[in-house]
């Protein structure tokens, strides 16, 4: 909050009954109940499930999931971690395309965007729109599809998972629009020392873009992260399935990991907690993103509030 | 005498346009070459003939598509939950704000925005075994508590009519902490200034609220509404495939324009409707997107996307 200069001027109109106190307090207990019910609101599903993978598979049959487990139980758990390979191809994949899709992604999208954003390149606006014009209008999902299943015959490939999200026009603009903020006497004085535009590129405006950076290279991440339409479309094949879309699968079909497991190890198909197994591989999913959210949520806030205020 | 000639430009941009390479021919493969493909709305497709060698249909696929009233039920459904989506998520969202703004402690003003952001940052189908861990009819924790107090279970997977109510509260639940962070940092961009004096003019907290604060938003409200309409036969995929799935009951009240698309390829192989359907998307996202753009151009200059 500003602080404001000290008002100097004498109150000349007749004194106003003064707020009462009163409506301040209300003010904040309403505030502090709204906002608690708002948080409990957003949790509690959270623990829900937590509480869900941690109890006992009898008692679920029983008497349903419950806020807090009435019979605790790491044995979802323990089947996971003894049978892993499932899970760990899956860690694997989604950890790859992740590392792969982020890096290239960041680089291509900064690149473009420091292309848009240099002020003396004549066809910039042509550009921007060609990019532009993809957000209005689109072929559809059906050509789309069978382009990349027919024509370029990416189906089962780490390519599929990495290639079409690669870049992002909302992105692009974000990240251009930051360039555009980079004082231009920077890229002057840089031309004139002989700079080529790539070499600006890297040696000024990267450094320079470090928070814009930072905050869509983690908005990227976590649409790889999160992604399962892709695998959803175009993956069948167990050794290339990221781990969201290998949820997915594990959720709407017990019967294909019930088999997955008896392969693996000898499991009698009555000893899986399917329940609570559902509960424990929803938290093993999205543990990490759990985990790193309290670090890399300043990040998000910071590009959403200058976002919001650039409009 | 012509100085500066295309390819004269074309070298002195050469390394400019080489840095663009890669992004046109993204989209160029990606976004443009699809386009191409609409031609499939209007074709019976077979895997022997492709995209370009299938007989040509006319309009068939449209009538089909028209015809069995899937057009209007999917149409209806995308606009309906998104208008309640708008309404809904950015009355909830202002509201949080407000309080996030007004509300003294500092600790609690950041934990409780640090919690209601965290739903936007897991996957659909971390909220679809959520909804699970929920709605199930044997185990769900909302038949749990009906049980608990004598009442008899809800079948919420086998009945439509729940489903409207269930798709907003999730909406709202999964954008809360997005949007109310935008509104705040509008409503931090407040002058100071103009509450002080509305307080020394004798103004209390709800009247400052509602003079001053909320009109405030007025701009960003608009621009966020105008946006959200230009894409209101757009549907979250994501959202309606993991809460709902395959469920064939639920469709009449939960399935969109992009969960019906995606069936009639994947599921039913209906190329030709799928591409009419996708297409009949296409065109009316793009006349409210223009229309709503021209909207906000009159209203704003600055604010429209072009």
């Amino acid at each position: 909050m500003s602080t404001m200069a000290p008002d100097l001027q004498p109150v000349t109109k007749p004194a106003a009954s003064k707020p009462k106190p009163t409506d301040r307090l209300l003010m904040q207990i309403i505030g502090y109940v709204a906002l608690t019910l708002l948080a409990v609101f957003c949790l509690f599903p959270f623990i829900l499930v937590l509480s869900s993978s941690l109890t006992d598979e009898s008692k679920i049959i029983e008497d349903g999931f419950q806020l807090i487990p009435t019979s605790f139980s790491l044995e979802a758990y323990g089947i996971l971690f003894k049978y892993p390979q499932e899970m760990l191809k899956a860690y694997g994949v989604t950890i790859s395309v992740t590392l792969l899709g982020t890096l290239f992604g960041l680089f291509l999208t900064s690149m473009t965007a420091y292309v848009l954003a240099r002020k003396d390149f004549k066809w910039r606006s042509h550009f921007s729109f060609f990019f532009f014009f993809t957000t209005l209008f689109s072929g559809g999902l059906v050509p789309w599809y069978l382009l990349i299943v027919n024509y370029l015959d990416l189906k089962d490939t780490l390519l599929v998972l990495i290639l079409p999200m690669l870049m992002n026009v909302f992105y692009i603009i974000v990240m251009k629009s930051f360039m555009s903020s980079i004082p231009e006497a920077i890229i002057e004085s840089a031309k004139i020392d002989g700079a080529g535009d790539f070499q600006i590129y890297l040696q000024f405006v990267i450094p320079l873009s470090k928070p814009a950076l930072a905050t869509i290279g983690l908005f990227i991440a976590l649409g790889y992260w999160n992604d399962w339409y892709n695998a959803l479309l175009f993956i069948s094949n167990s050794d290339l399935m990221p781990l969201q879309y290998y949820l997915y699968r594990l959720l709407g079909n017990m019967d294909g990991m019930r088999k997955a497991m008896m392969a693996a190890g000898a499991v009698v198909s009555s000893d899986i907690p399917t329940e609570s197994l559902k509960m424990a591989m929803t938290i093993v999913a999205t543990g990490p993103i759990m985990i790193a959210y309290p670090f890399i949520q300043r990040y998000f806030v910071q590009g959403l509030t200058i976002g919001a205020v650039k409009g | 005498m012509k100085r500066s000639g295309f390819w004269n430009d074309v070298k002195k941009y050469k390394v400019l346009l080489l840095m663009l390479t890669p992004a046109v021919l993204f989209f160029l493969l990606f976004a443009y070459v699809p386009m191409a493909g609409i031609v499939l709305a209007f074709k019976q497709y077979n895997y022997t003939g492709g995209v370009f060698g299938s007989p040509w249909n006319g309009l068939d696929n449209f009538r089909f598509f028209f015809d069995s009233g899937d057009a209007w039920r999917v149409t209806r459904n995308t606009a309906l939950y998104n208008i309640a989506f708008i309404v809904v998520n950015n009355a909830v969202q202002i509201f949080a704000a407000i309080l996030l703004f007004e509300v003294a402690g500092k600790w609690f003003r950041k934990i409780t925005q640090t919690v209601m952001f965290l739903p936007y940052f897991i996957s659909w189908v971390v909220v679809g075994a959520i909804a699970y861990n929920l709605f199930n009819y044997d185990y769900g924790t909302i038949n749990v508590l009906l049980n608990a107090i004598g009442l008899e279970s809800i079948d919420i997977y086998n009945t439509a009519a729940y489903w409207p109510v269930i798709l907003v509260i999730v909406s709202a639940w999964k954008t809360l902490g997005y949007g109310t962070i935008m509104y705040l940092a509008a409503i931090t961009s407040i002058d100071t200034e103009m509450y002080e004096a509305a307080e020394i003019d004798g103004a209390n907290v709800f009247q400052r609220i509602r003079k001053i604060t909320i009109p405030n938003l007025y701009p960003t409200l608009i621009i966020l509404v105008l946006l959200a309409i230009g894409n209101i036969f757009r549907g979250d995929f994501g959202m309606f495939y993991n809460l709902v799935g395959n469920n064939g009951l639920l469709f009449s009240s939960t399935d969109v324009i992009d969960t019906f698309v995606f069936r009639m390829l994947t599921t039913s192989n209906e190329i030709g409707m799928s591409a009419a359907a996708g297409f009949y998307q296409s065109i009316l996202g793009f006349a409210t997107i223009m229309l709503a753009n021209y909207a906000v151009r009159k209203y704003d200059k600055d604010r429209a996307l072009f």
